[in-house]
């Protein structure tokens, strides 16, 4: 499936967001989602189902003012 | 004076955000004596410095309030606020929400839109916002316990551009702490804006990009510090004219 992380296109088998952040070797616990511009909690992510062309938004702490 | 029910000893909120290093970042954060600390959220990169980052953060003990920076619309402040609370686990949010690309200026009315959002979610929204009061009005009854209005555009250090409508905030909400955020320069200006009544200062630049910036975190305070206990203290009333201060009387006659 083609999906897009970080703006960047993506070729995953995973079907579920917990499984595609696993695939992409995303699993900090300080990271928080996005799945088309609207916020998936961590508990979310498992039943979370991905679709062809789905945007996913990954974020961790950064400096900020 | 309480912030969301938090009551705080340090009136000085620091960003976190240009410093030269990290080490150098901890030590100003050390320095400044503060309580806040501003943080953000941005992609992860493959290296997962995000995680590191937020571990030395921890370590300093301060409170972290995240914001909503380069946020342009109601629905990528609010997703973004929603995320923030999840990693950083706070309903502390600093909100912005963007207008303008030069200037950084808020734009109002998304602000207060996202703000009732937020609040209604369970939020402690302080927004970033200018010093207009009806906004500030529409901000409270949004849910809003503290306001934040700008001294002057972020990251320009041009001090507090609009003291008169500052004053005029203090005096129109007497009761809502309000934060000067954003704008700060010199510790001066840090000390006029307490001096004008306002409750804290938030700042980054000024001291991320001073020469030495542990030092002027050490200054930021001591200004914060001052103008505090100086507004506390009652100042003297502005005269047009010289009044000595030396007593007339008893002045000798030597011509």
């Amino acid at each position: 499936m083609k999906i897009t992380v970080n703006a960047k296109p993506l070729e995953v088998s995973a079907t579920t967001l917990d499984a595609a952040l696993t695939e992409l070797g995303l699993t900090s616990p300080a990271l928080a989602t996005a799945l088309n511009g609207a916020f998936v909690s961590r508990a979310k992510r498992v039943e979370t189902v991905l679709t062809d062309g789905d945007r996913i938004e990954v974020l961790a702490p950064m400096q900020g003012g | 004076m309480e912030f969301y029910g938090t009551p705080l000893a340090s009136r000085l909120f620091l960003g976190t955000a240009q410093y030269p290093s990290p080490k150098v970042l901890c030590e100003a954060i050390e320095a400044s004596g503060t309580e806040v600390i501003t943080v953000s959220l941005r992609r992860e990169t493959s290296e997962g410095a995000g995680t590191g980052f937020w571990h030395m953060l921890r370590q300093t003990g301060a409170r972290v309030l995240p914001n909503t920076a380069g946020c342009h619309t109601v629905q990528e402040a609010v997703t973004t606020a929603q995320m923030a609370r999840e990693v950083f686990e706070t309903d502390w949010i600093k909100l912005e929400v963007i207008g303008h690309a030069d200037s950084l200026q808020p734009d109002v009315f998304a602000l207060v839109e996202a703000a009732r959002i937020l609040s209604e979610d369970g939020f402690k929204v302080f927004p970033y916002t200018t010093e207009d009061l009806v906004v500030g009005e529409h901000l409270l009854q949004a849910g809003c316990e503290v306001l934040m209005p700008w001294g002057a555009p972020i990251g320009s250090g041009q001090g507090l551009r609009n003291p008169d409508g500052l004053r005029a905030m203090r005096a129109h909400f007497p009761n809502t702490p309000l934060v000067v955020d954003a704008g700060i320069g010199r510790p001066s200006d840090a000390a006029a804006a307490m001096e004008l009544g306002l409750d804290a200062v938030l700042l980054n630049t000024a001291v991320a990009k001073a020469g030495d910036p542990v030092e002027m975190a050490r200054a930021m305070a001591q200004a914060v510090t001052a103008g505090q206990t100086g507004y506390a203290a009652d100042p003297m009333p502005r005269r047009d004219m010289a009044v000595p201060s030396t007593p007339v009387l008893g002045l000798a006659e030597l011509t």
